[in-house]
């Protein structure tokens, strides 16, 4: 018991003194809560591919009633803004290598005619394909109100009618998929890099030998590295949680608890990752290096941005090896489904192996990095 | 260039930077100097003197704040491109690159000069016949001792013929054998081509040379002169001492230099104890210090001027005054007396095909005081650290306070503190901060922790809110030392816990060490200072990783084969001198 507590006052020093350390630089001061700030509310607003702006032109060579109607429809969404209307089918490639128009809708002049007739009556409607997935949704958006305009005509025998419900997320914003998912992604970074940079800097400075030649064990100065950043991500992690909750609103299905569980083992994993970037590196310069070369394939690998069942098979067994991965399906899912342990005990395997995997590392590799 | 002409002239000479922690830094404050053309001109001053500032003005490099400074005749301010187009500078950290070979070093820095192709043939051959490197023009520059590493930076600044020469601490951490060179270098650039030299320089030895000395302390000029005027002002203060025989000199050492009122400076050298004594002090006053010891006067030395007119500054400038922190005895004893606290045997230790360190065996008895020294490279800090246990060892057997601190339990080392080269603490931490992690870590806690750091910051005369980071070099040394003791260790690693110091707070600290050894901890430490083996019991000399000496100073001196009256530094010289020559005959190249 006794060398127990002299075990842990030494921790608590170590501890201490890591954090006291961070304070007191204004540099990682400033690291600290801002960044997590700024930039959840930059993906709550910017990363979102949700239409809420098309700007779009029109070469309307019917005039007819049937066509201004269909405009109507179109205008009334309060999506598709016009920003020209055009006369001839030469000033259409004007309009969209400018960027004016995101798509071109072209009605031709015996579209009034045609449907009188009950005939099918073509539309043209061109799109800019630079920006594929925006030009996708924009162009299915414009299908629904034509097959409403269609179901309106009355034309025809009604065919076969899909009623959509999206569960977990009624309206399908983009938004609710996303953020979620920054609790992790976000605070990951920071806590990479404050752990990758942790050590590194006490190499750089020469204080890591010094530390290296009190009593103190490799896995007490690894307890008392990794305590802190761990702290610090959760406080991100938090940050960005009550953002999400609060700010933008989006309602949290789960426990709040389990939240917590799986940020904490999340975190762990990734702080284990920053400290062997950290022990195995020489220097400052070398730890962000590292770290920078790593955080765009774990974001990219992670499922953030796309789905990971989307990926070559090669690169899904890849992202086994990225805690983000886990860490940000547990959030969501927590989040968004209310999911139980039950449901998602699964993702924390991988977690907890990547901990036990790069937590010894770094701790052997304090005492044995080849210098 | 006329001979009797000026080549600086500095007028009311002004240079303000903003101090780390807030306020105003008078680099240099109000400078008025002539500096003779044709000659060799010193600046010498402790560490923040301003000699760095001064020379980047006269390179161009910085805009003085006020003032007039003509250089080459030239207003430096107004013209700089003009100065820098005559003139050559080499600063403190060369810039080399490491990767390129000698030769295409000089490539390189001749065309940045834009030296024609039909002049270069000639100058290089000269430039590396005077700098005996004409064996490594493939060699990368990143492989050469820190010794050649100069030279060939003196080599590269001295591409072309400049009309002035300005050198800042050229020699700087090189060992004595290349500081030789080097200085041979220069006096032969002055007596061949009339070239004028500025050097700045911390070593008397080198000042001594020059034709005209200025001194410098704080931004201000203390003095200038030629060397024999400013020795004068230590003339018939100047003895030598004989300390009893079985006492080790740096006792009497202590004694003396705790009489400040009596006694400006003392300093253990040759086995005896040169010392100054104070102007206001009768030379009576000296026998109740000196009771049964025989002393006698010596010539005076310009480093005794020096160390005058430094105790006089620290005098007038009350905030600084600082007594050497004495340590209480501490709670060592604990071991059987006889048994060495420290073997070594055959020790071994390579870095993939080179030989950092090579069969290096020795003892270190308790209560020691064993010092490592050698050049930079010569293994010294390799040795160090596996003895701390920071380093594998590739071979040999090793034992401190009877294990291996790599292998043994972590406990074993609470008996050992450790100082290394650079400030190693937390910047940016408070000393409070900084000796109470340390505490902790060392597994002092709750009232044991809170009296022994305020026992520490009392005896070492620590500002305890101060940060850590902003404090002057030599308390910074101090805290660095509070903290390698604050658990009273039985055995003290330090490792060049004097460069970058000045020569008063290298005189606090020894007057520690000493009295640490005399309350029976152990202490080893490495130096590049080759006069501090005088306050060693047994020290050992390292060159190209193997031990060449091994012994007390005084067998030292005499395996040098010089006289008994030779320093240590002569000393150093003839016994690596000796044994690269040794090494040269078994077919080992032991150039670099």
């Amino acid at each position: 018991m006794a060398s127990f507590m002299a075990t842990l006052s030494q921790i608590i020093a170590l501890v201490r003194k890591e954090l006291l350390a961070l304070i007191k630089e204004p540099a990682s001061r400033a690291l600290l809560i801002a960044p997590a700030f700024l930039q959840a509310l930059l993906y709550g607003y910017g990363a979102t591919y949700d239409l809420t702006h098309v700007p779009y032109a029109v070469l309307d060579q019917s005039r007819s009633a049937a066509s201004t109607e269909l405009l109507a429809r179109l205008d009334g969404t309060g999506v598709f803004v016009r920003e020209a209307t055009l006369t001839s089918s030469q000033q259409i490639a004007g309009v969209v290598d400018a960027e004016k128009a995101l798509l071109v809708l072209s009605i031709p002049p015996d579209f009034e005619t045609r449907l009188a007739l009950s005939q099918s009556a073509p539309l043209q409607l061109v799109l800019d394909g630079r920006n594929s997935s925006t030009a996708g949704s924009a162009a299915s958006h414009v299908g629904a109100i034509v097959a409403a305009y269609n179901a309106s005509l009355g034309a025809g025998a009604p065919g076969i009618r899909v009623e959509r419900r999206a569960w977990f997320n009624p309206n399908l914003e983009s938004r609710w998929n996303m953020m979620p998912g920054l609790i992790a992604a976000l605070s990951m970074l920071q806590t990479l890099v404050l752990a990758a940079l942790s050590v590194a800097r006490e190499r750089e400075q020469g204080t890591f030998d010094q530390l290296l030649v009190t009593p103190l064990t490799p896995m007490q100065i690894l307890i008392g590295k990794a305590l802190p950043s761990i702290l610090i991500g959760l406080l991100q992690s938090t940050i960005i949680f009550l953002i999400i909750r609060f700010w933008f609103e989006i309602p949290m299905q789960g426990s709040v608890w389990l939240l917590y569980f799986g940020l904490i083992v999340f975190t762990v994993a990734s702080v284990g990752v920053g400290l062997s970037i950290s022990a195995l590196s020489l220097t400052m310069q070398q730890a962000m290096l590292y770290s920078f070369l790593l955080i765009m394939p774990l974001m990219l690998l992670s499922g953030l941005f796309t789905p990971v069942r989307n990926m070559p098979e090669v690169l899904q067994l890849a992202t086994y090896a990225n805690p983000l991965r886990f860490g940000m399906n547990i959030v969501r899912r927590v989040y968004l489904e209310g999911a139980d342990l039950i449901d998602i005990w699964r993702e924390f395997i991988p977690l907890l192996v990547l901990a036990a995997t790069t937590l010894p590392l770094a701790a052997w590799l304090f005492r044995n990095r080849l210098s | 260039m006329s001979d009797g002409g000026a080549t600086v002239v500095a007028e009311g000479l002004r240079k303000t930077f903003e101090a780390p922690g807030g306020g105003p830094l008078h680099a240099v404050g109000g400078v008025s100097m002539t500096l003779r053309a044709g000659e060799l001109t010193a600046l010498v001053g402790p560490d923040g003197a301003g000699k760095t500032t001064l020379m980047r003005m006269m390179a161009g490099l910085l805009k003085p704040d006020a003032g007039m400074l003509r250089v080459l005749d030239i207003d430096v301010a107004k013209d700089p491109q003009t100065v820098q187009d005559r003139i050559s500078y080499m600063p403190q950290r060369f810039g080399l690159y490491e990767d390129l070979s000698v030769q295409e070093n000089l490539d390189l820095y001749a065309d940045l000069h834009g030296v024609p192709q039909n002049l270069r043939r000639e100058r290089f051959g000269r430039m590396l016949e005077m700098t005996d490197m004409a064996r490594f023009t493939d060699r990368p520059a990143g492989k050469l001792s820190g010794g050649m590493k100069q030279k060939l930076g003196l080599a590269c600044t001295l591409v072309r013929s400049p009309d002035l020469l300005l050198l800042d601490e050229p020699s700087v951490g090189v060992d004595p054998l290349s500081r030789r060179d080097l200085w041979k270098i220069v006096q032969q650039l002055v007596d061949d081509e009339n070239l004028s030299v500025i050097v700045s320089t911390a070593y008397m030895d080198e000042a001594e040379r020059c034709a005209q000395v200025f001194v410098m302390h704080e931004g201000r000029l203390l003095a200038e002169g030629a060397p024999g005027a400013l020795r004068e002002r230590a003339r018939g203060l100047t003895y030598v001492a004989t300390p009893p025989s079985g006492t080790p000199a740096r006792d009497l050492q202590a004694r003396l230099i705790d009489a400040g009122t009596r006694i400006v400076d003392a300093v253990p050298k040759g086995g005896a104890v040169w010392f100054i004594r104070q102007p206001e002090a009768e030379e009576r006053a000296l026998d109740g210090l000196l009771i049964g010891i025989g002393y006698r006067s010596r010539p005076e030395e310009l480093e005794d001027a020096f160390m005058m007119m430094l105790r006089q500054q620290q005098t007038k400038e009350t905030h600084a005054a600082p007594e050497a922190p004495t340590p209480s005895p501490q709670a060592a004893s604990n071991g059987n007396g006889d048994k060495p606290v420290i073997v070594v045997r055959d020790l071994v230790r390579k870095f993939g095909d080179f030989t950092a360190v090579a069969s290096t065996s020795f003892d270190v008895a308790r209560g020691e005081i064993f010092g490592l020294l050698g050049p930079n490279g010569a293994g010294k800090t390799t040795t160090f650290r596996m003895l701390c246990g920071l380093l594998p060892v590739s071979s040999g057997h090793l034992e401190v306070a009877g294990m291996n601190l790599r292998t043994a339990r972590s406990q074993a080392r609470a008996r050992i503190g450790y100082v290394s080269q650079k400030f190693a603490l937390y910047g940016n931490l408070t000393v409070r901060e900084n000796l109470e992690f340390f505490g902790g870590a060392y597994g002092l806690r709750g009232q044991a922790l809170r009296s022994r750091v305020a026992a520490t910051i009392a005896q070492f005369g620590l500002e305890p809110a101060a940060i850590s980071g902003l404090l002057p070099g030599g308390y910074k040394q101090r805290l660095a030392m509070a903290t390698g003791l604050l658990h009273e260790p039985e055995i003290l690693f330090l490792d060049e816990p004097t460069s970058g110091i000045d020569p008063l707070a290298r005189r606090a600290f020894w007057r520690t060490i000493t009295a640490l050894a005399q309350a029976g901890v152990t202490v080893i430490i490495t130096t590049h200072f080759m006069e501090e083996a005088e306050y060693c019991d047994r020290i050992a000399i390292q060159d190209a990783g193997k031990v060449l000496a091994l012994g007390t100073p005084q067998a030292v001196r005499e395996q040098a084969g010089l006289d008994g009256g030779a320093d240590m530094n002569n000393a150093f010289i003839a016994i690596v001198e000796h044994g690269r020559a040794a090494g040269r005959g078994d077919g080992k190249g032991a150039g670099a």
